[in-house]
């Protein structure tokens, strides 16, 4: 030891005190560079780390706007917008997802489709702190439930949205259609944009043609957020633009009268105001609740509707292609006398069958014992088939398809229906090209009573009626009546594109049109049942449709197979004879005889449009129809 | 008040009349009155940390009541107490750490508390940041200073032993608080600075060591999201990226007091824990970062003037090894939240909520005042 025995307080305090000033350079130099750091950070960087904090705490949200509304012709709501309340998790935020599952399982109805969809989007890519709905439509009871649970169950939320109602469900069915869920394929070919918080779009019907006017335009709203996304406060709105709501020339309470009087059948009404051309009634029954589609239809009550053998998903007004049968015969009609191959006064001899040569294969009439000496007058009134082989056979297919044509055969000729099918109105090219085969004498007998190869839509007949009642005018059907919002009809409905069927002798129509008024008021009228007592005149023509063959899926069972290949019943018509005001098509499937089965509907609806429902007279039905539908 | 002032009250001013109370009560009134600012700032801002979450501020403010009565009976004891029972309360931490190792019961996969029948649940690691010091002051007093080399060896295992028990819990943050207080005590004791560089160099020669043998995945894991954060932006860099910005988006003066959108967002995770700072940068700004670490300065630099002025070896080497930890706190938490240093659980010294660090701190600022308040009149 170099300093003896004793310690040296002094040098060691210098020392101590050298390392203390040591030190405190250090501190100082350290905690500059501290400073130095929040420098850098708060002064010198400041705008890059505000940019990433506004990012961070504000988002943009789309604001779905608000679905237009559809009303009847009366005003009448046929489809609103209700909010349904859905639960949804969040899988960062749940603790224990299988237990949570299990605990929700207990306070709602979760059934195993919405278990299996669930996990199966929980496996697909998707946004930290993105809610996954379980469980769409929960019910008062459900809501109160998940409150009362809700401090146990962490990430789970319950959301509400606004989801399409119709309160006339399986009355407005066919026409409405139905919104539901964007499925793949829409996503494709919506504008993203605008669609950005939209969860359902128009399926089919009014929904699906008038999609762009009734969904609006989207809002949006700059919301801050915090780190796990809920949102805590709105910063700044700009709000959507309603879809504007629709109103159709639908009248609600014909469309109910259409369906009681179908009901228990499978048959489909089409009525028209033929001045107007707007659709009053399109019935399609049996039909179906369109409610349980629109947020997503269980399997099984899915598999209910499309197995079953009425096919009440089907829209048979619009896509039923039938063989139209005798209700063709006024269009041939016109046909014979402006082609010139019929006139007035020319009379047939109808031994009760046709042969196209000596020997040949014999047409049969309906009527077994012919009807005898027969004018085209009477030919009509008494749907006389073998007038209409003759003028068939002469007239040729290329007239017959021509006119028909103009009729609106073969296409789809209404303005804003969707999902109409156009029919078949065969022509020597089209045998050409589907059979292969030459145009045949043959088919041209088959052809003149609407059968053979010719198809149409209960749409179609209806269409072509109301160009008789309109004596040549054409008026595309229509379902839209008036926008109420910015646009207007002319802006949204399509263009009309068809001319009006001029004749040589413009008084042909009254001379067909009079001998469709004989077929109900005629003494040898087909439909003189359905026309008698009447105060107001109507014209019109039964038809018989014949059912070629059973569905191979279908079971042995003879009473049911008998009542299946009964033919369709078909009937078209309109009222009053001299200032029509309503056309109507009937069909009802198996029905049997025209006369006996459509007619009467048809005059039904005679009756209810012209004497009870008829504007001005309103008689309080609506709150009726409204209290039945529900 | 003039840094004349702070550093001798007793050269002039109203506190030079009053020294005579505050020696009675062995209090420091300087160092005191600079922690009392400390503590009641600290309170607004957790305030805010906490989302105002009153509960959480009145639970700060008993633990910090508690902590200034442990202060005080610290104060209370002579220095030369301290120094007689070094070895002992040393003795007893490694006993406990032991413990701890054997049967410690904890969260999170560490083990760090003792619970122990009749006593109440405590951090032996903790204590250690107090009694190490005192145990290498101890130790190194009964010397000559500057040490020798054998004296240094022995110093820096008796820091080492502690270290390597608390990095096993593990605690990597505790663990380097309590080697740095160790090391600082042979720093202060005169260690040459030919061996200071030679131990430099050994450790940076030993860091790439520690990285494959010490190391535990979790602890590398932060060291890779410092050098970049980007490349776990939900996960361990979350913190980071979300602290920065916090910090950088306070600009010059800052958001206002809880107007942080980045802490009340919910953005910045433990934002009335370790990383209250960035709620504080985020509110009060670049000025409000000056002015914490201009008191935190003026903290040290009364605390260093007491080291200065201690009368004997070990009480000047633990209050000079006490004054550096506290430093340590202060840099270790900043420098990890504004992303220079990797994230180890080091909070803001009396500002983070929780913890047991408050309270020996405060034991800690307890054994300074009373290194201080017991200096007899002999060398003046």
């Amino acid at each position: 030891m170099p300093w003896g025995e004793f310690k040296d307080t002094a040098a060691e305090r210098r020392l101590f005190q050298r390392r203390t000033v040591v030190m405190l350079v250090f501190v100082i130099l350290m905690l500059g560079g501290l400073l130095g750091r929040m420098y850098q950070l708060q002064v010198v960087e400041h705008d890059i780390y505000t940019t990433i904090s506004d990012k961070n705490r504000v988002q943009v949200q789309s604001v779905p706007p608000p679905r237009g509304l559809v009303y009847d012709r009366n005003g009448e709501l046929l489809a609103q917008n209700r909010p349904v309340f859905s639960v949804t998790l969040v899988p960062e935020r749940v603790d224990g997802m299988d237990e949570t599952l299990i605990r929700l399982g207990r306070i709602l109805d979760v059934s195993e489709q919405d278990l299996e969809r669930f996990q199966r989007r929980l496996k697909e890519p998707r946004r930290p702190f993105q809610e996954i709905p379980l469980r769409y439509d929960l019910t008062e009871q459900e809501i109160a439930r998940l409150a009362v649970h809700r401090h146990e169950l962490p990430g789970v939320e319950v959301e509400a949205e606004l989801v399409r109602y119709y309160p006339h469900s399986e009355l407005t069915a066919h026409v409405l259609g139905y919104v539901g869920r964007i499925n793949r394929e829409e996503l494709q070919r919506i504008d993203p944009v605008n669609y950005a918080g939209t969860n359902y779009i128009g399926k089919s019907g009014i929904e699906r043609f008038y999609e762009e006017t009734l969904h609006g335009k989207v809002g949006y709203q700059h919301v801050e957020t915090n780190a796990r996304g809920r949102t805590l406060r709105v910063l700044e709105r700009e709000n959507p633009v309603p879809g504007e709501d629709l109103k159709l020339h639908l009248d609600l309470r014909l469309q109910q009268r259409a369906h009681e009087l179908l009901d228990g059948r499978r048959g489909a009404v089409i009525a028209i105001e033929p001045k107007t051309g707007g659709i009053l009634a399109l019935a399609s029954v049996p039909g179906f609740d369109t409610n349980k589609f629109v947020t997503g239809i269980s399997v099984d009550d899915y598999r209910a509707l499309s197995q079953s053998k009425d096919k009440p998903l089907f829209n048979r007004a619009l896509r039923g292609q039938y063989p139209p049968g005798s209700v063709m015969k006024p269009m041939l009609a016109i046909a014979a006398l402006d082609s010139g191959v019929a006139t007035r006064d020319r009379t047939i001899w109808d031994p009760g069958y046709f042969q196209l040569k000596e020997g040949g294969r014999r047409y049969r009439d309906w009527k077994r014992g012919g009807h005898g000496w027969v004018d085209l007058r009477e030919a009509i009134a008494e749907s006389c088939d073998i007038y209409f082989y003759e003028t068939a056979v002469e007239m040729g297919v290329d007239t017959m398809s021509g006119y028909l044509s103009s009729f609106g055969f073969g296409e789809d000729a209404a303005l804003d229906v969707s999902g109409a099918l156009s029919g078949l109105l065969p022509s020597r090219e089209w045998k050409r090209a589907i059979h292969n085969e030459p145009w045949y004498p043959g088919d041209s007998v088959n052809l003149g009573i609407g059968q053979g190869y010719m198809l149409a839509t209960p749409l179609q007949m209806a269409t072509a009626t109301a160009l008789i009642a309109n004596r040549g005018t054409w008026v595309e059907p229509r379902l839209l009546r008036d926008v109420i919002g910015d646009d207007s009809v002319e802006d949204v409905l399509p263009d009309e594109t068809h001319q009006p069927l001029a004749l040589k002798n413009p008084e042909d129509w009254e001379y067909v049109v009079e001998s469709m008024a004989e077929v109900m008021h005629g003494t040898k009228g087909t439909a003189r049942r359905a026309g008698s007592d009447a105060p107001y005149r109507m014209a019109g023509k039964t038809g018989t449709a014949q059912v070629f063959s059973l569905a191979e899926d279908e079971e042995y069972d003879a009473e049911e197979i008998r009542e299946r290949l009964r033919d369709h019943a078909l009937f078209v018509g309109f009222a009053p004879v001299e200032d029509p005001k309503i056309v109507v098509s009937v069909i009802v499937e198996n029905g049997g005889s025209g006369s006996g089965t459509a007619a009467p509907v048809a005059r039904a609806l005679f009756d209810a449009w012209l004497l009870e429902l008829s504007e001005g007279s309103d008689s309080g039905l609506v709150s009726q129809a409204t209290g039945g539908a529900q | 008040m003039a840094l004349k002032d702070l550093v001798d009250p007793a050269a002039s001013g109203p506190l030079a009349r009053s020294r005579g109370i505050w020696s009675a009560l062995h209090l420091d009134p300087i160092l005191l009155f600079l922690l009392l600012i400390l503590v009641s700032g600290g309170l607004f801002v957790l305030y805010s940390g906490a989302d105002r979450n009153i509960e959480v501020v009145k639970a700060q403010g008993i633990r910090l009541g508690v902590a200034f009565v442990v202060m005080l009976v610290f104060a209370q004891l002579d220095p030369a107490v301290f120094r007689r029972w070094a070895p002992w309360l040393y003795a007893a931490g490694l006993v406990a750490l032991a413990a701890v190792l054997v049967m410690g019961v904890g969260a999170k996969g560490a083990q760090r508390w003792l619970a122990l029948p009749g006593l109440p649940r405590f951090q032996p690691s903790e204590i250690m940041k107090l009694v190490v010091p005192m145990m290498a002051a101890w130790y190194l007093s009964r010397h000559f200073l500057p040490p020798r080399l054998s004296q240094v060896a022995v110093g820096l295992a008796i820091v080492l032993v502690p270290m390597v028990m608390i990095i096993q819990q593990p605690d990597l943050g505790t663990s380097l608080l309590v080697g740095m207080a160790g090391l600082f005590v042979v720093f202060f004791a005169g260690m040459s600075w030919k061996l200071i560089a030679a131990f430099v160099a050994m450790v940076s020669v030993s860091a790439p060591l520690m990285w494959f043998f010490v190391m535990r995945e979790y602890q590398k894991q932060r060291v890779l999201t410092l050098l970049d954060p980007q490349s776990d932006p939900l996960g361990a860099g979350w913190n980071i990226i979300q602290s920065k910005t916090a910090i950088g988006s306070g600009g010059i003066d800052g958001k206002g007091w809880l107007q942080g959108t980045q802490s009340h967002l919910e953005f910045l995770p433990e934002s009335h824990t370790d990383f209250i700072v960035a709620v504080l940068a985020e509110e009060f700004g670049f000025v409000g970062m000056m002015v914490l670490l201009l008191v935190y300065f003026l903290i040290i630099l009364r605390c260093l003037y007491i080291a200065a002025t201690a009368q004997d070896s070990f009480s000047r080497l633990l209050a000079g090894a006490l004054t550096m930890t506290f430093f340590i706190y202060i840099f270790v938490n900043v420098g990890m939240v504004s992303g220079l240093l990797p994230v180890v659980g080091v909070p803001l010294p009396l500002i983070s909520y929780g913890g047991t660090s408050g309270v020996t701190l405060m034991a800690a600022f307890g054994v300074l005042m009373s290194i201080h308040t017991h200096r007899r009149m002999i060398s003046a």
